[in-house]
């Protein structure tokens, strides 16, 4: 076994709350590494979400989530406009269909207050129809959420783990965690082919999270994935819908939602189903035909068009209300556990308060001289698109090669991800950093044609790629050292 | 950004569009340009290496990319401009487009604008065929270009899900790249594509056709592990272990450009409602082939182009935009039919002829024409088929009265 140099600091886990950590710590003179069991950061939970930017204004008062939310807002806000993460402030709107959700909404009301969030205000049924006038005829009353908006879950993590890795965080890839030892003030984090050692571990591994935690010898909680479906429509029914539809939680469950995206689609979901199997992303004719009739009726049009694609996202619930939150100084342990479903919009409150129970911990928290900021690539509707951009495609005329036509994502873009920090290396992870063959062809007229120029640009065999080493064993664990800040374009 | 003028611009160089081009310019028009997003001209039969292009509009018989380079020669001979790897972005307003290209932004100002953006087939999502998302799961289209055009590799066992003639053109590509075709897929009680080419494709290879059969599940990790087969009659289920899933046919007119123009679209073909000679709802907007009637064989799209360009010609000149139409209704079994809107005084539909496509099987019986309960026409057939091609004779248009309503198609079976 070849014991790699100790870490001041080990992340398990490189979903946006992981990355976000690590970040956070990127800003310190620590030397950290930030582990992660699949072959991307961002890849489960984070991934397949709802995808909108929480003001928080609902969640349980008193809760450390709803503290970490309140805090984590600002912090994303101006992280993503400076990172360049797709970012919309569409406002949301909050909608009561019958007499028990009527009842609630002045409850959410008062508890927005309490959640420390004042801008919440009541909307007549007439304005409401006056700002979304797609709504379907039935809804009883609203309250506006001006702040809520939606953002981009992919670029979230990767701007994390790139500014992280641009400071000097190594990122390990591909290195379950298997076991943990504690030697001598070490802790020997067990990973396939070598170990990592570290001082402190900060345990954010998400739907695993209790299963570290059981490593460290604690037996707070239990994962109980929730699986939430979701289905994305075409880009034509974007008009549809102005602001985020927020459903009004009754006896019949907590209903679904209805947003726009930062791609310029829209998102139908989630449903909320309790499994035990944690890999369980599969979608179900049940779901998604549920969905479709909650749909229905909040904007019935969106049925005439057509689904661009169906997701399945699990959220890393646990027994207990609140995020599994603990601090074990004399283990030199954090668990960062059981957060739901709004990790991404408190992701950066949450390392902010991890930031300072180490600090309270006694480990010494100094900035670095120089912090490099990452800037991502421009992928949301809202902002210039290298397709549009005059000057990028003259610099370069590879940015005037549409390839995937459906998401207008050009060649540059795609030669441009596979030589970014964090480069892509599959094609899903090609879809998450550029849009491409999101789409509603699918890869009807540019799969083959991005795959092809993903292969050679990454070297990758395109059999590989493809996914077709027949029973293939997982691909080996691959590091990302440091290096020098070649910031996207 | 750079300001082109042009007569006609074109959007799409397949058949339909290069179809046009050729004829505008034998017409008259001086500038005429057909803007492709494509590397290469000629649309979907570029990727399609089987013969039987070309019969109604060559009379002849091509492979696809023949036809495709055939096609791109007589509109370039003809002295049409065409530009690929040019992508039409949007509208910026009636008749000016803006595209990307490595040239940069260009905005067209036309006099005419003709849509040809073609089809393409509904991916699996769009089905809400539920399970995993591997890697594996395909259509047609993409099985072409990943076979034919860039000879990567595509699997090992593979699963056909449809039984129209597609269906089988992807069992025969699969079969000609080596890939084992465990089974062929229909929901439907029976295929719906003629005996000979079934006998050739799956015959040969001997690949199980299961009816009234729909996949269920799909499941696989990383790539296609397993499909779930459900026969809607008896209930059973049954599991494949393949690595590759197509999914054929079922196809949508490529319609983002003719849905934010704002154009009229028909609820049946999900393209812009046309007229007989391809005008939109639009003066100067013309949409013509595979956009509009999802999908003919690529010679019914040339003709169609063809055609359009009588009455793109006719615009140029001066000849009014119609104000009022016809609107042609159907119903059950019928799914759609083409032309969706009828103008006065104006020539037949080309080769004289309506175009509808079926929801079920149904046969022997009358397609009937009536206006205001009055039969127009109707013509015998020995059988409908779900998405076959189906044709009507269109002699009866003289007769229909411009403002006497709707003009309703529908099946008296017997």
């Amino acid at each position: 076994m070849t014991a790699e140099p100790a870490y001041d600091v080990a992340v398990i886990g490189a979903g946006v709350v992981g990355a976000a950590i690590a970040r956070e710590l990127s800003c310190y003179q620590l030397r950290t590494i930030l582990v992660e069991a699949a072959g991307d950061v961002g890849t489960g939970t984070s991934k397949a979400n709802t995808a909108i930017r929480h003001t928080g204004f609902d969640a349980k008062p008193a809760t450390l989530e709803s503290e970490l939310l309140r805090r984590g807002f600002p912090l994303l806000t101006s992280y993503a406009a400076a990172a360049g993460i797709p970012l919309e402030v569409t406002g949301a709107l909050l909608v009561a269909w019958d007499a028990e959700q009527l009842a609630t909404l002045s409850d959410l009301a008062e508890r927005s207050k309490a959640n420390g969030y004042t801008a919440i205000r009541h909307v007549t049924p007439d304005e409401l129809h006056r700002r979304e006038p797609h709504l379907g005829p039935g809804a009883r009353g609203a309250f506006a959420i001006p702040d809520e908006g939606i953002i981009c879950p992919f670029t979230t993590s990767l701007a994390f783990a790139t500014e992280a890795v641009s400071n000097g965080v190594r990122l390990r890839l591909s290195s379950p965690v298997t076991g943990v030892q504690l030697l001598d003030g070490t802790h020997v984090l067990r990973v396939p082919g070598g170990e990592v050692t570290a001082r402190w571990t900060v345990n954010a591994a998400g739907l695993h999270s209790d299963t570290v935690d059981h490593m460290f010898g604690h037996q707070r909680f239990t994962i109980r994935p929730r699986r939430g479906e979701l289905i994305v429509f075409d880009k034509l029914a974007r008009p549809l819908v102005n602001s985020v539809l927020l459903p009004v939680p009754s006896s019949a469950g907590k209903g679904v939602l209805v947003a726009p995206t930062v791609f310029g689609n829209v998102l139908l979901g989630p449903t909320a189903e309790d499994i035990s199997d944690r890999s369980a992303t599969q979608s179900t004719q049940s779901g998604v035909a549920g969905l479709l009739a909650k749909g229905s009726r909040i904007v019935p049009e969106l049925l005439d068009e057509e689904v661009t694609s169906v997701y399945v996202g699990l959220r890393a619930a646990t027994e207990h209300a609140d995020y599994q939150l603990a601090c074990y100084p004399d283990q030199r342990y954090i668990c960062v556990g059981g957060i739901r479903s709004t990790g991404l919009s408190a992701s950066m409150g949450i390392a902010a308060y991890v930031a300072d129970l180490l600090a309270d911990s006694g480990l010494g928290l100094h900035r670095t001289a120089h912090h490099r900021q990452a800037h991502m690539p421009p992928i949301g509707e809202a902002t210039l698109r290298p397709y549009q951009d005059e000057d990028a495609i003259s610099a370069d005329p590879a940015y005037g090669q549409v390839v995937c036509f459906c998401e207008r994502v050009t060649r540059g873009e795609i030669l441009a991800a596979a030589a970014a920090p964090l480069p892509a290396r599959t094609i899903d992870g090609l879809r998450r950093r550029t849009r491409a063959m999101l789409g509603r062809c699918q890869g009807f007229y540019c799969g083959a044609h991005i795959t092809a120029l993903l292969a050679e640009a990454a070297g990758t065999p395109a059999e590989q790629l493809l996914h077709l080493g027949g029973t293939a064993p997982a691909p080996a664990p691959r590091s990302l050292n440091p290096i020098p800040d070649r910031a996207a374009r | 950004m750079r300001k082109e003028q042009a007569d006609v611009v074109i959007i799409g160089a397949g058949p339909a569009g290069l179809a046009a081009a050729t004829e505008l310019r034998r017409h008259g028009p001086s500038r005429v340009v057909v803007l492709d997003r494509e590397a290469s001209p000629g649309g979907i039969p570029r990727h399609s290496h089987h013969a039987g292009y070309g019969l109604r509009d060559l009379h002849r018989v091509l492979t696809g990319p023949a036809y495709a380079q055939h096609y791109t020669q007589l509109a370039t001979g003809a002295g049409a401009e065409i530009r690929t790897g040019t992508a039409v972005t949007h509208w910026e307003s009636h008749r000016v487009l803006a595209s990307t290209s490595p040239d940069g932004l260009a905005e067209w100002h036309a006099r005419a604008v003709l849509l040809a953006t073609g089809c393409r087939e509904r991916p699996r999502a769009a089905e809400l065929v539920p399970g995993d998302r591997p890697a594996g799961v395909l259509t047609t289209g993409a099985l072409q270009q990943l076979a034919g055009v860039h000879q990567l590799p595509v699997g090992r066992c593979a699963v056909v899900v449809g039984a129209e003639h597609v269906s089988f053109s992807a069992v025969h590509t699969l079969a000609a790249h080596g890939v084992t075709v465990a089974a062929v897929v229909t929901r439907y009680p029976r295929p719906q594509t003629y005996r000979t080419l079934q006998a050739v494709t799956a015959g040969r290879h001997r690949v199980p056709i299961f009816t009234s059969t729909e996949v269920s599940d799909i499941c696989g990790a990383r790539r296609v592990e397993r499909v779930t087969l459900r026969n809607s009659r008896s209930g059973t289920t049954r599991d494949i272990e393949c690595d590759t899933i197509v999914f054929t046919g079922d196809w949508i007119p490529d319609h983002e450009l003719a849905r934010t123009a704002g154009l009229d679209m028909d609820h049946g073909t999900r393209g812009p409602c046309v007229d007989q000679v391809m005008r939109t709802s639009q003066p100067g907007v013309f949409a013509a082939g595979n956009l509009t009637h999802p999908a003919e064989t690529a010679d019914v799209a040339a003709l169609a182009g063809r055609h359009a360009a009588g009455a793109i010609t006719a615009y140029l000149s001066g000849e009014s935009w119609p104000t009022t139409w016809t609107p042609v209704a159907c119903a059950d079994p019928l799914r759609w039919i083409w032309p969706p809107r009828l103008s006065a005084g104006t020539s037949p539909p080309p080769r004289g002829r309506l175009i509808a496509r079926a929801l079920s099987f149904c046969g022997p019986g009358h397609l009937e024409i009536t206006q205001n309960g009055q039969l127009l026409y109707r013509e015998r057939k020995r059988r409908l088929v779900p998405n076959q091609s189906i044709t009507l004779q269109a002699g009866w248009l003289p007769r229909v009265a411009p403002a006497a309503g709707p003009v309703s198609v529908h099946w008296s079976p017997g």
